[in-house]
């Protein structure tokens, strides 16, 4: 009963967060809508019995990637309105196509999986934390380390593409252009 | 109607699916449509946790994690080369990419 109501009342307020975040014409609306919805998401993953990765859904999304959004609209002009794409008749259809198409394979999975049994079930007298670990550290310890790697290299990109002198392209500029450059790297040197 | 089982999760992660796939095709500014990928990336989440609570595997929690790492790293570059590409350029509408275009 309660699981009723709650699924449905977070599911219509994701549904309308999510739908001003696509349609509204200002940036920050759509930031703090996005943001109100990945909180309400992850109150599914707590009714759903998966405490852990409702906490990472908060902590990552709000904290981390929210964060980052609004570092990066400072950067850019957020004020003025956003224009929008002109109305395309192959797109409505096709997007029409996909989602018939998407909720004929969600009503026919079922019937092509009654018998799927568990690789990895859940442990009982485990905490969702505790039987996480587990799994994580023993039969997904390879991909683990690798994402690790991955948010490695994705930092150190952040870092360089943020940085001073990115705005120059050697590619894009002229022999004599080059040389300034070079010359007041020297004198600067030298000095 | 009350008992809510693995379709309702699955419904409402299509529903935010083509949610996210509206704002894909309708957007022009690249910021706004790293939102909406955001939004496909955790329409795809829910549906995963669903699936790992109702046939009690922690499958699909796993991938749930590893989508979030890649999101993360995926918005970390993303953001870095549109920082780069305003210095440039003072824009980031997606027409004002087209230099490859010959």
């Amino acid at each position: 009963m309660f699981e009723a109501i709650a699924f449905y009342l977070f599911a219509f307020l994701t549904i309308a967060m999510f739908f001003i975040t696509v349609t509204t014409s200002q940036a920050l609306y759509a930031l703090s809508a996005l943001a109100a919805g990945m909180i309400f998401i992850s109150a599914f993953f707590f009714i759903l019995g998966a405490d852990f990765l409702g906490a990472v859904q908060i902590i990552v999304y709000t904290g981390a990637v929210m964060a980052l959004y609004a570092f990066g609209m400072m950067f850019f002009d957020t004020t003025r309105e956003v224009k929008e794409k002109k109305g395309n008749k192959f797109i409505i259809i096709g997007l029409s196509t996909l989602a018939a198409v998407m909720v004929v394979a969600i009503f026919a999975a079922p019937l092509v999986s009654h018998n799927i049994t568990a690789l990895y079930p859940m442990l009982e007298g485990a905490g969702n934390t505790q039987s996480v670990g587990i799994v994580l550290f023993t039969k997904y310890l390879v991909p683990f380390e690798v994402a690790a790697i991955m948010l490695l290299v994705a930092m150190v990109a952040g870092i360089v593409l943020a940085g001073k002198k990115m705005d120059l392209s050697l590619t894009l500029m002229n022999a004599e252009e080059i040389k300034l450059m070079d010359e007041e790297i020297n004198k600067k040197v030298l000095s | 109607m009350m008992e809510i089982g693995l379709n309702h999760y699955l419904v409402l992660s299509t529903i935010l699916f083509a949610i996210g796939l509206v704002g894909i095709m309708r957007r022009k500014n690249l910021l706004l449509l790293f939102f909406a990928t955001e939004i496909l990336l955790n329409s795809v989440n829910i549906s995963f946790a669903a699936i790992s609570h109702y046939y009690g595997d922690l499958t699909g929690q796993m991938f749930a994690f590893f989508v979030i790492a890649i999101a993360a790293s995926e918005l970390a570059v993303g953001l870095g080369l549109l920082i780069v590409w305003h210095k440039r350029h003072g824009t980031i509408d997606l027409d004002s990419m087209s230099s490859m275009r010959g």
